[in-house]
């Protein structure tokens, strides 16, 4: 027998290795019946691997795992389900082309007499439960014409259904209306009452401190935090996530970012005025001079990226413009944006970034190509000129330009991309963590060359969860919170304190 | 030096020979299969033999060179073959108004189909498979609309000529795809388009936000793919003088998936081998034809394709890295 008060679930001493990435150092978690458990921590800090690890997806390298006070080895998924374990994720896994009420039953399809599959009960049940949820449409329409909101909602029904002990939440509020937040938050108190353990991962500050009772931080795998969340106040949580104890006086020297840039011409060359898409942001308005670097601060979700993107006419907007030089684009999209001078580089390098299985060559030349063609047909001597030029400034190490670019090292990939970026002739450049996965030495070099850039008279915006980096890399910060600008730091405001300071306060 | 082994001679290291299999593996067997040939096959040397199998093998590489600069977005063409009946179908028709004026239509034909294709793919959003497997039943559909169903006999000599006539030796046909496989060649090294075909099928994302028209490039290669093929019909109504709607072309989209991934192209796109994918439909044709001529039943061929097929996919598995 368990005893009565033991933990749900609990972890002890857990690592996890991956090549090249401990992902999990000695982490331990505790997680207790009826309690609403926040697990918060910035990218790479290992919230996903801890979670992996609880519903059996990843087996720890070390550490125990107890199950209502026994201990447990989860040899796969479904050990963890049998154990009373589900988990919502952020994207929806159930089949889109199968009917909602199929979808809620899935594999638990009430029988007939005859052994089949009584449909008229399931639909009868199915949308007997879903109306507790506050969903009303018809079950018997395929799960995927449901709006994204709705659909994970029926991934919720689903989990709980199951008997769930242990419900774990991966940014469930990240696609809902704020109606739907409204059951859902409505659906975890129900939870909460019957006795289930909840674990929630959300960026939402305001989130966790209306429904989460306790809250673990992690930071570089390891747990720096746990505890109860009032006893905790916002920007102790904050500084707890971005790891810069409150009081650490601004310390010059940190990376390779000079001093500040001095903006000799006064008219912006990057204007974003009203940047507004539905569910990712509203109304985010900034400028950038020449030869000034905006840093864009907030926590993970807060809507940098997306920022990054709309600027580069990569996300549609809803409303909102973007002007270079004083000329509004017209219809935003990559192609327009490139054209005017907007230079992007993306988040996920290897996704969105550079053409693995192409050259060095021919990644550098890719957005220049028709300036070095005539009549379409390219001139090889015109692009080794360009790639030789870039591949020394940027020290790119490769053993030849026809080096595959998906065999170098992070760093030389991220400078191939700028290379890239930098061969248009911009006048703006987006850099959207520029320096992660890359080794320290390619990070100053990344670093002393964005400052160089802007020396140049170059507007650039730069993205990065590294407050330091942000902090010493920017003239100025725009600190986004949940998709909106939630304040500006400039001049002696720049620093990690008020950056702080602005993350943590409350929607107002 | 001696060419890559097929034989894994110690000292050539299996990294080494998995890199280079892929991409020579086509040429080492096609070498092979010649100089069995020379050795066992009477007559083969014989220009006339050379002759017909070169004939034979023109309307596959014609549609090969199509659909590997389709492979090469990460796509696939299934309608060639259809095209081909569509191109072949409208010859006759035109045929009273000139032989030029009958090959354009038979072009444009193409392009409409390639439109098609190219715009489900890059505006609708559909997959390549199920876009181009539209067009494989429709196109068919309409070439046998458009010749009644019923079989036409040629007699035009102009256009006949092109199927006929040779020159220096070598029929014109053949003269065409070789044209035809230098300028295709060509786009791919040399120009911004095959460089753009390149990055949109290595990683659309990334040439998307290189400013890369990527809808258009899509578009174009579906166009040119389907053009091919018209002119592989076209070609073939010339060379046997009569159009038949619901044969030609049958099935030509596998000899030319096989001719294209025996050659070297990954399915994963990014890569285009030009010259790999005339020698993978040599390589298929010598192979029936051997067979052929050494008393093997044509289903024994078959399944002895089936074996190239798989060892060329099983070889061309690449270590993906990402």
């Amino acid at each position: 027998m368990s005893a009565p008060d033991a933990p749900l679930l609990e972890v002890a001493g857990v690592s996890k290795q991956f090549p090249g990435v401990r992902a999990l150092d000695d982490v331990s978690f505790t997680l207790r019946a009826g309690e609403v458990h926040a697990l918060v921590g910035e990218n790479g800090a290992g919230k996903s691997t801890l979670i992996k690890v609880l519903t059996g997806v990843y087996q720890p390298d070390g550490g125990d795992l107890r199950h209502l006070g026994r201990p447990v080895t989860f040899n796969g998924p479904l050990d963890a389900q049998a154990a009373g374990i589900s988990t919502i994720y952020q994207e929806v896994n159930l089949v889109p082309l199968m009917s909602v009420a199929r979808n809620l039953f899935l594999g638990r399809e009430p029988r007939n007499r005859l052994g089949l599959v009584d449909v008229g009960r399931m639909n009868r049940d199915a949308a007997e439960i879903l109306a507790g949820y506050g969903i009303t449409s018809d079950v018997r329409r395929p799960l995927g014409l449901m709006a994204l909101g709705a659909q994970q909602m029926v991934a919720l029904a689903r989990a709980v259904m199951v008997d769930a002990r242990v419900v774990v939440m991966d940014e469930p509020t990240s696609s809902l209306e704020p109606r739907e937040v409204e059951t859902l938050f409505g659906v975890i108190q129900r939870l909460h009452e019957r006795g289930v353990g909840i674990i929630y991962v959300s960026h939402r500050l305001d989130e966790l401190y209306r429904i989460c009772d306790r809250v673990t931080v992690l930071r570089d795998g390891r747990l720096v935090h746990t505890g109860l969340i009032k006893d905790l106040d916002r920007l102790q949580l904050v500084s707890h996530m971005l790891g810069r104890p409150m009081s650490e006086v601004r310390k010059a020297g940190f990376t390779s970012f000079g001093g500040e840039h001095s903006a000799a011409d006064s008219r912006p060359v990057l204007r974003a005025d009203g940047l507004s898409s539905r569910h990712k942001l509203t109304g985010v308005s900034f400028e950038v001079l020449p030869g000034e670097v905006v840093g864009l601060g907030g926590l993970l979700g807060a809507g940098r990226s997306e920022t990054i993107k709309a600027v580069a006419g990569a996300l549609p907007l809803d409303q909102g413009t973007v002007e270079v030089d004083g000329k509004a684009l017209r219809r935003p999209n990559p192609v327009a944006a490139l054209k005017a001078g907007i230079a992007v580089q993306p988040e996920d390098r290897k996704a969105e970034g550079i053409a693995l299985g192409l050259s060095v060559r021919e990644n550098i030349a890719l957005a220049v190509l028709p300036r070095l063609a005539t009549a379409g047909i390219v001139s090889e001597r015109r692009i080794d000129k360009i790639v030789e030029t870039f591949m020394q400034r940027l020290r790119i190490k490769a053993s030849s330009p026809h080096q595959r670019v998906g065999d170098l090292s992070g760093g030389n990939q991220q400078k191939v991309l700028l290379a890239r970026l930098l061969a248009t002739g911009p006048k703006v450049l987006l850099l959207d963590e520029p320096t992660r996965g890359i080794d320290v030495g390619a990070k100053a070099e990344v670093q002393a060359l964005i400052d160089e850039l802007a020396a140049e008279g170059l507007g650039v915006v730069l993205v990065s969860s590294d407050a330091e980096e942000l902090i010493e890399g920017s003239d100025r910060v725009v600190v986004l919170r949940d998709g909106a600008v939630a304040g500006m730091l400039r001049g002696d405001e720049v620093t990690t304190e008020h950056l702080m300071n602005v993350i943590a306060t409350a929607a107002s | 030096m001696t060419a890559p082994a097929v034989f894994k001679p110690r000292g050539v290291d299996t990294a080494t020979l998995r890199r280079l299999l892929p991409v020579y593996g086509v040429y080492v067997a096609l070498a092979l299969l010649v100089l069995f040939n020379i050795a066992w096959t009477d007559n083969f040397l014989a220009w006339n033999n050379l002759r017909i199998q070169l004939v034979q093998v023109t309307p596959v590489v014609i549609v090969a060179l199509g659909m590997a600069l389709v492979i090469g977005t990460e796509g696939i063409d299934l309608s060639v073959g259809s095209v081909m009946a569509l191109g072949a179908a409208l010859i006759p028709l035109y045929l009273g108004y000139g032989t030029v004026p009958a090959i354009l239509l038979a072009v444009v034909g193409g392009i409409v189909v390639g439109l098609v294709n190219g715009s489900l793919v890059a505006f609708v959003g559909l997959q390549p498979i199920v876009a181009t497997l539209a067009m494989l039943v429709a196109g068919r559909g309409v070439a046998l609309v458009l010749s009644d169903g019923k079989y036409k006999d040629i007699r035009a000599k102009d256009f006949l000529a092109i199927g006929t006539d040779a020159f220096l030796g070598v029929p014109y046909t053949v003269w065409i795809a070789a044209v035809l496989a230098a300028v295709v060649g060509f786009v791919v090294r040399r120009t911004v388009f095959g460089r753009r075909l390149l990055a949109v099928g290595d990683n659309r994302a990334a040439a998307q936000l290189a400013g890369v028209p990527v809808k258009r490039v899509l578009i174009t290669v579906y166009v040119i793919a389907a053009v091919l093929a018209a002119v592989a019909g076209v070609i073939q109504v010339s060379r046997i003088g009569s159009a038949d709607a619901s044969r030609i072309g049958l099935l030509i989209e596998l000899s030319a998936i096989t001719a294209v991934v025996v050659g070297g192209t990954p399915l994963t796109g990014g890569k285009v081998r030009v010259l790999g994918t005339v020698a993978g439909a040599f390589l298929m044709q010598l192979l029936t034809a051997t067979m052929i001529a050494n008393n093997l039943k044509d289903s024994t061929a078959q399944m002895v394709q089936a074996v190239i097929i798989l060892v060329a996919v099983y070889t061309a598995r690449e270590r993906r890295t990402r």
